[in-house]
């Protein structure tokens, strides 16, 4: 489903090329929960906002979905952005004077679906998401950090995308919070969604099914991840995921919350 | 992106901030607003000048005596004062001048005016029957002199609102009182309606007889044995015809006083039309100057307003990222920072006008002054106002289009 060909990337400074990514190759397929890791610096971004269509490489190919994407204008990758991706950030990016529902439907918008059909598929997003349905209208300042990344996880659901991509999902978090966002990943994935996620932490990376090593802009090692750590079989925690979360977020979150909303 | 989800998103961008986007909007509201209000009070003023001037007579040309000379030439008693305009000059215009609606002879002088314990001294101006038609004169009570009254020289008088109440202090309807001019009685026949007294002369204060009555009895012949008169009225048919008028009015008499260079004239012919424009280019200067400093707070309106937008996409560097991020295009982005402004121009602008109006309608109210504010004006700040929006809208919103996506999430 995804294939990249040869990836290049160079940055340009004063006439200085900076290779970030170099001869990039590996293909994911569909209904995987794939980890790229590496350190600060080793190019894992810039493969991400390839992967995201948010940049194009310098050479090489990227097809995505069967599309080769490598080539597009910007308003055409705001278009596959639109239809084939959903985006998870680290720090959540919601809009903090708008209810969870308008939050999640905000993709849609962009998409020109009907306003009677966005709340539904809004609400079914969050769903998936595992938010509990009575805090749909709170406004997205209002949540903890974990519900909040949970809304997230519903907007980048929403258009029912081909490719979610999180990159670094639980940096803002705290471990107990991470661990059940990491959860709902693993749950996604079991559904058949193809996910793709961006850490720098082993242990954050163990939750996936396959982790891709990235240094110096090389792939390093790709290789099955045979002890996948599964918070899933912990039931007690999934059951009482809101429960401990709220815990979390009157202890832990208020600090982290006020830095994450974007600040109008 | 639909047109109607795009004005909600704008909406509630707007709606977040409210604090600022009120101030913001005050901008072009304070601008607005004294455009409106300026220009209504300059037209008002307009409208009240020509009124006054209309209110004088409609599309009149009046011709007065020249200078009078004395023997030998060298005392000048004045403009208007010679008695070289007589009756036969009159007749010779009613009768050979086309385009005319109506010429009345006037003949005044100021009298002391006597009735029952009461008198005043006012100008006592002798008519005929032409005269309301062109001097605008409307009648409150009674008749006006006829033509009857004219050719048989009867003793009646019509009096003028003021000179009413000064004469007749008690009594609400004096017709059929008599009044004493210079020691002859005179029955009251009629009060005219108020003209509203402003200018260099009251037009209520005024005492009116038959044409023939002031000559038979009060003034008597000129040094030549002929009837004259003070100034000739002449109503034109309609303002276009006004100037052919009045170059034949000129002509007919350079020709009946055997003059043939027409500086040397013994009469002026002044044209009523050419008063009002006079006037009304001076109002319309003041309007304009006025209107320039109102619009002067307009683009510093603008100025606030472009301000508030870049701020306001600085702050909102991130959401602009997202947006892009999750499928906006540039020209989504772009429109929905255009679509703020404009909002805010928009809504400033209508609030503008109707502050504006009412600004104006008070003026009018405690200045008693006729404000007006008309369709165009209002149209045309409407369009200014959208006009700022765009205009000063255009580059915030441009440079919120051109943000890189992954600079823009990056920016803290």
């Amino acid at each position: 489903m995804i294939q990249l060909q040869n990836i290049f990337k160079s940055y340009f400074n004063e006439g200085i090329e900076t290779r970030v990514l170099k001869n990039i190759n590996f293909s994911i397929e569909e209904g995987e929960f794939v980890a790229i890791m590496g350190p600060s610096g080793s190019g894992k971004s810039t493969l991400m906002h390839i992967l995201g269509a948010l940049d194009s490489p310098t050479s090489g190919k990227y097809i995505l979905d069967g599309h080769d994407v490598s080539t597009l204008s910007d308003d055409n990758l705001a278009e596959i952005r639109r239809k084939k991706i959903g985006f998870v950030f680290q720090s959540f990016n919601l809009l903090p004077r708008a209810t969870v529902v308008r939050n999640v439907a905000l993709p849609l918008v962009y998409a020109e679906i009907e306003r009677s059909k966005r709340e539904e598929m809004a609400k079914s997003a969050l769903l998936q998401s595992g938010l509990d349905e009575s805090r749909f209208y709170h406004l997205s300042n209002q949540l903890s950090g974990g519900q909040q990344q949970r809304v997230a996880i519903a907007r980048a659901l929403v258009n029912n995308p081909a490719l979610v991509l999180a990159d670094e999902p639980t940096g803002n978090l705290d471990t107990k919070t991470g661990d059940i966002v990491l959860g709902t990943f693993q749950d996604l994935n079991e559904q058949g969604r193809t996910i793709v996620l961006i850490t720098h932490e082993p242990y954050v990376a163990e939750h996936a099914n396959r982790i891709i090593h990235i240094k110096d802009g090389e792939v390093l090692s790709d290789e099955k991840n045979t002890h996948r750590r599964a918070v899933i079989e912990h039931r007690g925690v999934v059951e009482n995921r809101d429960v401990v979360e709220n815990h979390g977020a009157v202890e832990n979150q208020d600090a982290i919350e006020s830095k994450n909303t974007i600040e109008h | 992106m639909k047109t109607n989800d795009l004005m909600r998103e704008s909406y509630s961008a707007l709606a977040v901030n409210k604090v600022r986007s009120t101030l913001t909007m005050l901008g072009i509201i304070i601008g607005i607003a004294s455009v409106i209000a300026m220009i209504a009070i300059g037209q008002g003023a307009q409208a009240m000048v020509q009124a006054n001037i209309q209110s004088i007579g409609s599309n009149l040309i009046v011709v007065t005596p020249g200078v009078q000379k004395g023997p030998g030439a060298f005392i000048s008693l004045g403009r208007g004062s010679a008695e070289n305009l007589t009756m036969a000059d009159y007749q010779a215009i009613a009768s050979q001048v086309p385009s005319i609606q109506a010429v009345a002879p006037e003949l005044s002088k100021p009298y002391q005016i006597t009735a029952k314990g009461t008198n005043t001294h006012t100008q006592v101006i002798g008519t005929n029957q032409n005269y309301p038609i062109v001097r605008n004169v409307n009648m409150q009570d009674g008749s006006f002199v006829t033509a009857q009254e004219v050719s048989s020289n009867a003793k009646v008088a019509v009096l003028g609102p003021t000179t009413a109440s000064d004469l007749f202090p008690n009594i609400a309807d004096p017709i059929e009182q008599t009044i004493k001019i210079n020691s002859i009685d005179f029955k009251i026949i009629g009060v005219m309606q108020s003209k509203g007294g402003s200018g260099f002369f009251n037009q209520d204060d005024m005492v009116i007889i038959p044409i023939s009555t002031a000559q038979h009895y009060l003034a008597g012949p000129n040094s030549n044995g002929q009837p004259y008169v003070s100034d000739i009225s002449i109503s034109a048919v309609d303002q276009n015809s006004m100037s052919a008028v009045q170059q034949e009015v000129t002509n007919l008499l350079l020709q009946r006083h055997k003059i043939t260079d027409p500086s040397q004239a013994d009469f002026t012919v002044q044209n009523q039309a050419s008063i009002v424009s006079a006037a009304s280019s001076v109002t319309g200067t003041f309007t304009i100057l006025l209107a320039s400093i109102a619009g002067i707070s307009l683009v510093v309106g603008g100025i606030g307003i472009m301000n508030m937008m870049l701020t306001t996409v600085t702050e909102r560097t991130r959401e602009i990222g997202l947006r892009k991020a999750i499928g906006a295009t540039r020209r989504d982005i772009n429109l929905q920072f255009l679509a703020e402004s404009v909002i805010l121009t928009f809504f400033g602008g209508f609030i503008g006008i109707v502050l504006g109006w009412l600004i104006a309608l008070a003026a009018a109210h405690f200045l008693s002054f006729p404000a007006q504010v008309n369709t165009s004006s209002i149209i045309l700040a409407f369009g200014v106002s959208a006009f700022i929006g765009i205009a000063f809208g255009y580059y915030p919103a441009l440079r919120a289009s051109k943000l890189d996506p992954i600079v823009a999430l990056r920016f803290e």
